[in-house]
């Protein structure tokens, strides 16, 4: 594990990639500790105020501090998007392993639907999700789950497909054990590295169509401080005020850098040619 | 490329387009909303509910549903609008025409832009200027389309007052205002294509400049302009045509926002105004159209990747 963080932290990608991310973790946690206002608490006498002592990051359209929404929403954006792809990602390992361990037609098969499930594009598949279930964001949740795991099946399953041949897999196949056992034990923790890098990534990927549906309006509702949300809010009020707008954008673009980077940088890390 | 494999290929496309359409019939008909009340509105008497559940067929099994819908759809019907009462197979090819310009022009800036980029970052390999565009690909993939929108509208249309904001003027009518109005929706697309593609042309580049067969041209003597053009761009930017088509998922996303951004009446901001109002036949034949147009895709690179790549035999 100390290996591992030294070989990260080695590659810029990596080290500026961590740092982001604890920064974000520690926001995640703290966030609300750190705000000086409330998300929602209304201020009449101070709306649409430029970023000043008072105010960091300035104020929106009800006098709402935005440094302190953002601080809060960090949580409704960045922990919403971390559960919908370990949510997914669970289910696609679980898929792909089971599927390459099973092998034969029945793999054929699965890979066949896993590659036509993977025509809907992850956008597309979680508008439609979110049009059947309603809009809101555990139904947004939900549906990039859903939308990201075939993805993880594929793979997991390329992956699985070489550990299915090792000595200890054919051992535990020849000593009789479950395949249930054999999937679980043998097979999944030996996939684990590749699914962890695909698995940050595709985090950032999810903070994206997470703030995405918000801003549609078929995710986060008003008066939640999601940044997508808050985005698409403030664009009525772009022209005159263009900072309600520039934070939460700021916002997500660094969350996503932040995923995209440390993942690339884990690739590097658990790679074991470099 | 064998006929076995064009034939194998088309199968399974016709088995990706059974899936899709099993998903958007079968995701579209757990809707909670029952469509006859959505025709009637709130006043309708338990009668008219019944009667009007008889006529569209919702007391028949799924089934039978799912292959009356299909077999409309093959046959270019897509039934009728729930919003609007019109046909909505005219409503999305018009939009189609719309989506496709749009698609089409981002896809040459994407070409135009990215792969002479991905050319300069893996000649220029550690230097600044791979550093530079590395960083840019880097936060280009990472911002949303809708901040790229609103970033660009809100510097280039609204402080520099250079280009329309938003709406639509089709090129029939007026070419020049109907190409202004296409800019900003077609930069906003491109951004996150161009720096994926980018990164790709690149690493692929990267990979073959170090095989032994370019070393071989090197030796022979061959001037650098020469192995980078003739030698080794072609085997890098073969992997590329596979990329794009897999990059049409993010282009049909991207489209999506955009068009629902710039007021463009195109097939992304169809399918969203139809979720809005829960206008079930015509998220249906928007997600299809666009599932289908991304298979399609893929299929057409597939096929001409086994058509250039003369090393592999396609069995």
């Amino acid at each position: 594990m100390a290996d591992l963080l030294r070989r990260l932290l080695r590659t810029p990608q990596g080290a500026i990639g961590v740092t982001i991310v604890i920064c974000i973790a520690l926001l995640v946690a703290l966030g609300p500790l750190l705000a000086p206002y409330s998300p929602e608490g209304l201020a009449p006498l101070n709306l649409y105020k430029p970023p000043s002592a008072a105010f960091w990051l300035g104020t929106d359209q009800y006098g709402r501090d935005i440094f302190s929404r953002l601080l809060h929403g960090a949580r409704a954006t960045v922990v919403m998007a971390i559960l919908a792809t370990s949510f997914g990602t669970l289910a696609g390992a679980l898929i792909g392993t089971s599927s390459a361990f099973i092998g034969g037609r029945v793999d054929e098969a699965v890979m066949r639907t896993i590659d036509a499930i993977m025509a809907v594009p992850t956008l597309l598949m979680a508008l439609l999700i979110v049009s059947t279930l309603g809009k809101s964001s555990t139904n947004a949740v939900l549906a990039i789950a859903i939308a990201s795991t075939p993805g993880m099946a594929r793979i997991t399953r390329s992956v699985a497909l070489a550990v299915r041949k090792q000595d200890y897999v054919r051992a535990a196949i020849a000593r009789g054990e479950r395949a249930s056992f054999i999937i679980w034990r043998e097979m999944l923790p030996n996939v684990i590295a590749p699914i962890v890098v695909e698995w940050t990534i595709r985090i950032a990927f999810a903070v994206m169509v997470f703030a995405t549906l918000s801003f549609l309006g078929l995710g986060a509702q008003p008066p939640a401080p999601e940044w997508g949300l808050m985005v698409a809010e403030a664009r009525k009020f772009m022209h005159l005020s263009p900072w309600m707008i520039l934070w939460p954008s700021l916002a997500i673009a660094t969350v996503a850098i932040g995923f995209n980077l440390l993942g690339d940088g884990l690739r590097d890390a658990l790679n074991p040619r470099t | 490329m064998s006929l076995a494999y064009l034939l194998r290929r088309i199968g399974l496309t016709a088995y990706t387009l059974l899936v899709v359409s099993l998903i958007v019939f079968g995701v579209t008909q757990i809707l909670p909303a029952d469509a006859a009340a959505v025709l009637l509105g709130e006043a309708a008497t338990p009668d008219q509910l019944a009667a009007l559940r008889i006529r569209l067929g919702l007391n028949d099994p799924l089934w039978t549903q799912y292959l009356r819908w299909l077999g409309g759809v093959l046959r270019g019907d897509f039934g009728t609008s729930m919003r609007t009462g019109q046909p909505v197979a005219a409503t999305m090819l018009e939009a189609l025409g719309r989506s496709l310009l749009l698609a089409a022009l981002s896809i040459t800036l994407m070409l135009l832009v990215a792969v002479p980029l991905g050319i300069l970052a893996a000649t220029r390999r550690g230097r600044a200027s791979d550093v530079a565009i590395g960083i840019l690909s880097y936060v280009g993939v990472s911002v949303p389309e809708f901040v790229t929108a609103t970033i660009v509208l809100l510097v280039l249309a609204d402080w520099l007052q250079l280009l329309p904001a938003t709406g639509y003027v089709p090129l029939t009518e007026n070419l020049a205002q109907g190409l202004k109005h296409l800019v900003l929706p077609t930069l906003t697309v491109s951004v996150i294509l161009v720096a994926h593609v980018a990164r790709m042309v690149r690493s692929e580049l990267v990979d073959v400049l170090h095989t032994d067969y370019i070393r071989a041209a090197r030796l022979k003597g061959l001037p650098e302009r020469r192995v980078l053009f003739t030698h080794a761009l072609r085997n890098a930017l073969l992997p590329t045509i596979t990329i794009v088509a897999l990059d049409v998922g993010y282009l049909l996303g991207g489209i999506i926002v955009v068009e629902e951004i710039f007021a463009i009446p195109g097939i992304g901001r169809q399918l969203i105004v139809a979720i809005q109002a829960r206008d079930l036949p015509m998220i249906q034949a928007g997600a299809l159209i666009m599932a289908t147009t991304y298979s399609l895709a893929n299929f057409a690179a597939d096929m001409t990747y086994a058509a250039l790549d003369k090393r592999i035999q396609y069995g």
